[in-house]
């Protein structure tokens, strides 16, 4: 599927205008609903109180309650019904209100949403966005500040994607509305606040492909949803000291974008990724292997993660500690061998 | 919220047969909850109490009552609107201002947070900030009470808060099949406020009088007036009494509003400007304190040093939290395991954070 088939041409252009991730992400939804009649939203207080980060706001008085519910609490029949729903023929776009909420719906998803095309040997597609806010720097506590894409990326069978500004926000959303498989949208907390002007409805690169925010030659820096803007800070903070990092975000993070990435490791030799998550057997694991497996001859030095310590989610007084920094990414580099 | 009884404001009516000293240490309670849940929100406006934070506002009556029927020996779990609970379970203003303000000298350390507040020598075993989470470890206690005592008014039970919203969660369901089907000792108590965050108890739940939702696993249901102190307390006390004696498990659901939005920073703009004028109506404190004072148990400058007093102790209580030590990042790695197996070299004990990858 190619990104132009996606956008459906119905929405006019609009003027550019100052927007937040969250309402890039609103104006996908609305959109998409405006575009096709199929797309239904459902999810916790998504209705009147436009969802905990307002990214469903105006929805349910513009589309009103058959196509904007609010549902009870109860993940696994939020994501269940949304199977059924989609078997019947429908978009649903659901909302797990935060990151660890989903848990309780982990059934539905990995047994289900994830196998159903599989398992029905192609005649039942999942066309469902699972949209989760997630990871931390907002002060909440553990399971409002989860990064829990490792589970969803170890399950074959899901998109797992996350956009790291209001562009790809928007762009991305869309794509994964218009998709025939089951995307995890992964919505980083701490950005839905970041702003950019934007003239909707914009497209970015494919949902599947990974981008190279900023070039460089000594290093390939791996980010992606809340540890792009870090990414980008620690690459302006080793310029001052003369190292040129490549930053990458990855956007995709299932499926992985090996010719984006690879190459650029090709032509560094290093690399080191970033993430929030606890390091022990998190999603850095996974891009280090692959890109070991099929970069070694290229690579001067380890693959290096900077992550979340491996603890859960510490209390809004220790979450600075936790979350990698600038410091603490250029304080890992200096751990190479620089010849 | 058609289907909640609203019938505040209430005729004044003297408590009949209650002991003064009671109903002045109720107030006491009730006031003390207000002014500590008062001053929450304004430090979490100041950026003091980070996090979530959940009021029992509105709700004093309801928190008062409940604590007031639980014994020492019996076990409470909470969902995350839990300060007041905690503060009745015996903890001091103080530790619980710290545990929400993040100090070291919290309750958990600063590690649990407004939604988390645990305390296992008082048996309060926790604040669960996740809709739901504290339903099957509350029965699950239940189980192991009926491995190690007999049934008696000397037993010990249960006692399992949940919000209206949490009723239609799969844990509720599946927690209760088994209270049913093993004759478990636990009260579980619906703290209906009409509101699951915006979404009200009508569009939320087939079955909206949710004292009937036990029904299918023969569970007894019992609804009372949550602005009434004492008819809470007393149909708490009976539900325990079943439980503990009868290990008849009771599903308690105890009506009452929430003052405020679903957290801190919520401005409930869901709300209808009626549904907030008989939420304030409504509010139970200052009408136990009209009735007290009606009643002759209270005169006005009783009441106002009462008020005082709830002040000051919370004004204390902030003092001690300001003035507390931050926690120590080096404290990061220190509970996660029992014994020292984490994964990364990162994570092992007393290790210079800054220094780790």
């Amino acid at each position: 599927m190619s990104p132009q088939q996606t956008l459906a041409t119905g929405t006019a252009v609009r003027a550019p205008e100052s927007l937040t991730m969250a309402a890039a992400l609103n104006a996908a939804i609305r959109d998409a609903m405006v575009d096709d009649p199929t797309v239904v939203l459902f999810g916790e207080d998504v209705g009147p109180l436009g969802g905990v980060f307002r990214v469903t706001d105006g929805l349910y008085a513009e589309f009103g309650e058959t196509r904007v519910s609010d549902s009870p609490l109860a993940e696994a029949g939020i994501v269940g019904t949304a199977i059924g729903m989609a078997m019947y023929g429908l978009r649903p776009v659901v909302e797990m209100q935060f990151d660890a909420f989903s848990y309780p719906a982990f059934q539905q998803i990995v047994s289900h949403v994830a196998k159903m095309r599989n398992r029905t040997r192609g005649k039942i597609p999942l066309p469902i966005v699972i949209r989760i806010p997630y990871a931390g720097d907002i002060g909440g506590v553990e399971h409002h500040s989860d990064s829990s894409e490792a589970y969803w990326t170890a399950t074959p069978g899901l998109t797992v994607v996350s956009p790291s500004n209001p562009a790809d926000a928007y762009s991305m959303l869309r794509e994964a509305i218009a998709s025939d498989d089951p995307v995890i949208f992964m919505e980083p907390k701490s950005r839905y606040w970041s702003k950019a002007s934007l003239a909707l409805p914009v497209q970015t690169e494919p949902l599947n492909r990974a981008v190279v925010l900023r070039e460089g030659t000594d290093v390939t820096l791996i980010a992606y949803g809340p540890t792009v803007k870090t990414a980008l800070a620690t690459a302006e903070q080793a310029a001052i000291e003369g190292l040129s990092i490549e930053v990458i975000d990855l956007r995709s993070l299932s499926p992985f974008d090996d010719e984006t990435v690879g190459a650029s490791v090709q032509k560094t030799g290093r690399a080191a990724i970033v993430h929030e998550a606890a390091q022990f057997g998190g999603y850095g694991a996974e891009v280090a292997a692959r890109l070991t497996e099929r970069n070694f001859f290229y690579l001067a030095a380890p693959i290096l993660r900077i992550t979340g310590f491996d603890i859960p989610y510490p209390s809004p007084k220790l979450e600075e500690y936790f979350l990698p920094t600038p410091d603490r990414i250029l304080a890992a580099l200096s751990t190479w061998e620089w010849s | 919220m058609a289907a909640k009884a609203r019938t505040r404001p209430k005729q004044v009516e003297a408590p009949g047969g209650e002991p003064a000293d009671t109903l002045r240490e109720y107030y006491e309670r009730m006031s003390l909850v207000r002014a500590f849940e008062l001053r929450s929100s304004e430090m979490y406006a100041r950026a003091k109490i980070g996090g979530y934070c959940h009021l029992n506002l509105g709700e004093e009556a309801t928190v008062v009552g409940l604590m007031a029927a639980i014994e020492t020996r019996d076990y409470l779990f909470t969902g995350y609107r839990d300060h007041g609970y905690a503060l009745l379970r015996g903890l001091s203003p103080e530790r619980v201002m710290a545990e929400l303000f993040g100090k070291s000298t919290g309750i958990s350390g600063g590690r649990g947070g407004s939604m988390h507040l645990f305390d296992s020598e008082s048996r309060l075993f926790g604040g669960y900030g996740i809709v739901g989470g504290q339903i099957p470890p509350a029965t699950g206690v239940a189980l192991g009470l009926t491995y190690q005592q007999k049934p008696g008014p000397d037993a010990a039970a249960v006692m399992c808060l949940l919000g209206d919203g949490t009723t239609n969660i799969g844990a509720f369901h599946e927690s209760l099949n088994l209270a049913g089907l093993w004759h478990l000792p636990i009260v579980y108590v619906i703290v209906n406020n009409g509101l699951g965050m915006g979404t009200t108890v009508e569009k939320a739940a087939a079955e909206p009088d949710l004292y009937k939702r036990g029904a299918s696993y023969r569970i007894p249901g019992v609804r009372v007036d949550g602005d009434d102190v004492l008819a809470v307390r007393d149909a708490a006390r009976e539900a325990l009494q079943q439980a503990r004696e009868s290990r008849q498990p009771v599903l308690l659901e105890v009506m009452c509003y929430r003052l405020r939005g679903h957290s801190v920073v919520d401005p409930a703009r869901y709300r209808s400007a009626e549904d907030t004028t008989i939420a304030q109506d409504s509010d139970p404190v200052p009408a136990f304190r009209a009735q007290l004072i009606a009643a002759g148990v209270l005169s006005e400058t009783d009441a106002a040093a009462i008020d005082a007093d709830a002040e000051a102790r919370t004004t204390a209580a902030v003092t001690f939290a300001d003035e507390s030590p931050e926690p120590h990042p080096d404290d990061l790695f220190k509970y996660v395991y029992a014994t020292s197996v984490a994964n990364a070299p990162s994570a092992l004990p007393g290790e210079p954070v800054m220094d780790a990858l």
